[in-house]
């Protein structure tokens, strides 16, 4: 109980690098164990196969040099990426900042718009209060719906749409697909946070801004935007993680040969898992980063306010 | 009252003169509807009953059934003069359906517009806006596409996926066994209580919580569906990998929401603990749950739509010839896009159903947090 409660006082908290390295290379170490012992009854079969009986070394050199391992070592991913990136001409289809950039795109172009219509929905739902009464709930019920489920047929159907009858060029077509897909799954994060943020502000201040006499639009623009601000950055930082998600997934359907989405899927075809782990990393680096960069650009507005704590 | 909401009645009086001058369908007069057969005639001296009450009366329990009875009598009509008009429908339909559309948007505002009531009436209302909205959104979607003649691949009428549900109950309902009773519910409770477990863990060990919890906090930004190829790899192509990805994706938000509700409980309760000389596990049990209630739930009602997306995205990756998501995708593959609606039809209302239960449950044991009491 006192080291519970002492942990718990108003000290400032020990420095985090030192506990995230531990943790990190704990499990880089138990994913070599775990990279031998996933492996090692294939490796064991090939050794019986070519009737040699392994030692130890060579079980261990073996399971973690597989061509297709169940679960490749560490060191094997990193040099796919390695190939992979540096390697490769960045233009390649061999390259995976290629494929990342197809993803990455789609994204992007998903999380724009997706926001926007958060955004537009927001207002709405916060001004019109039949919208609130109606709308909200179907707005909350779109989130308990599997979206993603829905993910496949949107693509399809867009992207025969756009290629068959509008007759828009192949990648065109898949391109706004996916980033329809994103803009799905983004606009929900941002359209509950920024009408949660649209009514933060107190009522004190809702009276005041009545006292100038104020219009809707001065209400908006000077009261409830600066006020929504904070949760919009949150609910943003949510919304482009999850854009990442929904291109990946929108890149499982319509047989895209670029894109992370379509090195999963080739990956798990041909049992290429080594490509596999590279994509999730590649994808993953992707997600951190974007997160990243969004969170950076709130706390940089977020203080050019003065809001800052 | 919203000043707005005074434009409707307005707007539908100006549709309902359209009905009168135009006949309701003037592009062939072979099928013109037959304004003096019963039904239409209703319709057009219901909704002018219901614009007048409406206008006379800002609210009265009277214009509120006027309004609801032409809004769904009109829409009525459209619905079952639709086959007859399928591809010219003529100015007069056109101003049928905006007109009982502008009439049911009246009925909303209306019905938005009452004080909140509490208790029965105030549940149903707030079930039946909602209701209101999807019902209207069905009719509008059934007319547009049938009208419009929309190409059945883009996006069939809500009547062919509403057959499609009933004639392929069987197929849906081996699905829905496969993947939501099977993979979802087992990799869902496996998922939240590893993440409770762990968040346990992690709390007993500050060491453990500054350094898993930036990593658990990154990994649930990660695109984890990613990982179904790796465990369809490892699992087999049954529902067991499918659990495996719910789990995986359950793991995380379930950890980082229970270690922040540990640590929600005020300094003062937790004083007044030591000060009984309560021990960890007391304090944990008596105290810091309780507390963390509402976090814990937040986690798993947040979990438990991404169990389904997460089961029904893995199965894309391969599986048996049964489960939602392989569904969807073969039938996507064949066009047959009813059937790719029946589905997501049933993913969403089992979605939901799973939602509102975790909800309820939550009502029923954070009935004390402030966000409930009223």
């Amino acid at each position: 109980m006192s080291a519970a409660a002492a942990r718990r006082g108003p000290v400032k908290p020990p420095g985090r690098l030192l506990p995230i390295l531990v943790v990190s290379i704990a499990i880089v170490c138990i994913w070599y164990v775990g990279a031998y012992f996933m492996n090692a009854s294939l490796v064991r079969d090939a050794f019986k196969r070519q009737k040699v009986e392994p030692t130890i070394e060579q079980m261990i050199a073996a399971t973690l040099a597989m061509d297709r391992p169940l679960l490749p070592a560490p060191h094997q991913i990193a040099t796919e990426i390695w190939k992979t990136t540096v390697d490769q001409n960045i233009t390649s289809k061999r390259s995976l900042v290629y494929h990342s950039w197809v993803t990455l795109s789609a994204t992007l172009a998903g999380f724009i718009s997706g926001t926007l219509l958060g955004f537009l929905l927001a207002i709405g739902i916060v001004h019109v209060a039949s919208l609130d009464k109606s709308l909200m709930p179907w707005v909350v019920a779109s989130q308990t719906v599997p979206i993603v489920a829905i993910a496949p047929m949107i693509v399809v159907v867009g992207y025969n749409l756009m290629n068959g009858q509008m007759g828009l060029s192949t990648d065109l077509s898949r391109f706004i697909a996916k980033a329809m897909i994103s803009t799905y799954l983004s606009f929900f994060p941002v359209t509950v946070g920024l009408v949660k943020g649209f009514r933060s502000p107190e009522i004190l201040h809702l009276d005041l801004m009545r006292t100038y006499s104020a219009t809707r639009g001065q209400t908006f623009w000077k009261l409830r935007l600066p006020a929504a601000l904070p949760y919009l950055f949150t609910s943003m930082q949510v919304a482009i993680a999850i854009s990442l998600v929904g291109a990946i997934v929108g890149e499982l359907p319509t047989g895209a040969t670029a894109g992370i989405g379509a090195r999963l899927l080739a990956g798990s075809y041909y049992g290429q898992t080594v490509q596999i782990w590279s994509a999730l990393v590649a994808a993953s680096v992707l997600a951190a980063l974007l997160v990243w960069m969004v969170s950076l650009g709130g706390t940089a507005v977020v203080k050019r306010m003065g809001m800052a704590r | 009252m919203n000043p707005r909401g005074r434009l409707q009645p307005w707007l539908a009086l100006l549709g309902l003169f359209a009905m009168v001058a135009l006949p309701l369908d003037s592009a062939d007069p072979a099928i013109m509807i037959p304004r003096e057969g019963w039904l239409g005639w209703s319709v057009l001296v219901a909704t002018a009953l219901a614009i007048v009450a409406s206008i006379r009366a800002e609210q009265s329990g009277t214009a509120g059934v006027l309004l609801a009875i032409a809004a769904h009598l009109g829409a009525f009509a459209a619905i079952s003069w639709l086959p007859m008009l399928a591809g010219h429908a003529g100015p007069g339909f056109v101003a049928l359906v905006v007109t009982s559309w502008l009439l049911a948007w009246a009925l909303v505002s209306q019905l938005s517009a009452l004080p909140p009531q509490k208790g029965f009436d105030a549940t149903l209302l707030r079930l039946l806006i909602p209701f209101l909205f999807g019902l209207w959104l069905l009719i509008l979607w059934q007319i547009v596409v049938v009208v419009l003649k929309v190409p059945f691949v883009l996006i069939p009428p809500p009547s062919a996926i509403g057959a499609r549900i009933a004639t392929s109950i069987p197929t849906l309902a081996a699905d829905f066994r496969q993947t939501f009773l099977k993979a979802v519910i087992a990799g869902y409770a496996m998922g939240c209580g590893a993440g409770f477990l762990a968040a346990i863990l992690v709390d007993r060990v500050p060491f453990l919580q500054r350094g898993l919890l930036p990593i658990g906090n990154l990994v649930s930004a990660l695109p984890i569906v990613g990982m179904a190829p790796i465990m369809v790899m490892w699992f087999g192509f049954d529902w067991p990998s499918k659990a495996a990805v719910v789990v995986i994706s359950t793991f995380f938000p379930m950890l980082v929401n229970t270690v922040t509700g540990l640590a929600a409980a005020q300094p003062m309760s937790r004083d007044l603990m030591r000060t009984y000389a309560a021990g960890y596990w007391q304090t944990l049990f008596k105290l810091r749950l309780p507390e963390a209630l509402p976090f814990i739930f937040n986690a798993l009602k947040i979990n438990s739509t991404l169990a389904l997306i997460a089961a029904i995205v893995a199965e894309f990756f391969g599986t048996p010839i049964v489960g939602m998501g392989f569904r969807i995708s073969t039938e996507v593959g064949r066009m047959n896009i009813d059937m790719v609606w029946a589905e997501i039809a049933v993913a969403a209302l089992a979605g939901s159903v799973f939602y509102g239960v975790v909800a309820l449950i939550e009502r029923a044991a954070t009935f004390w947090h402030p966000s409930f009491r009223t």
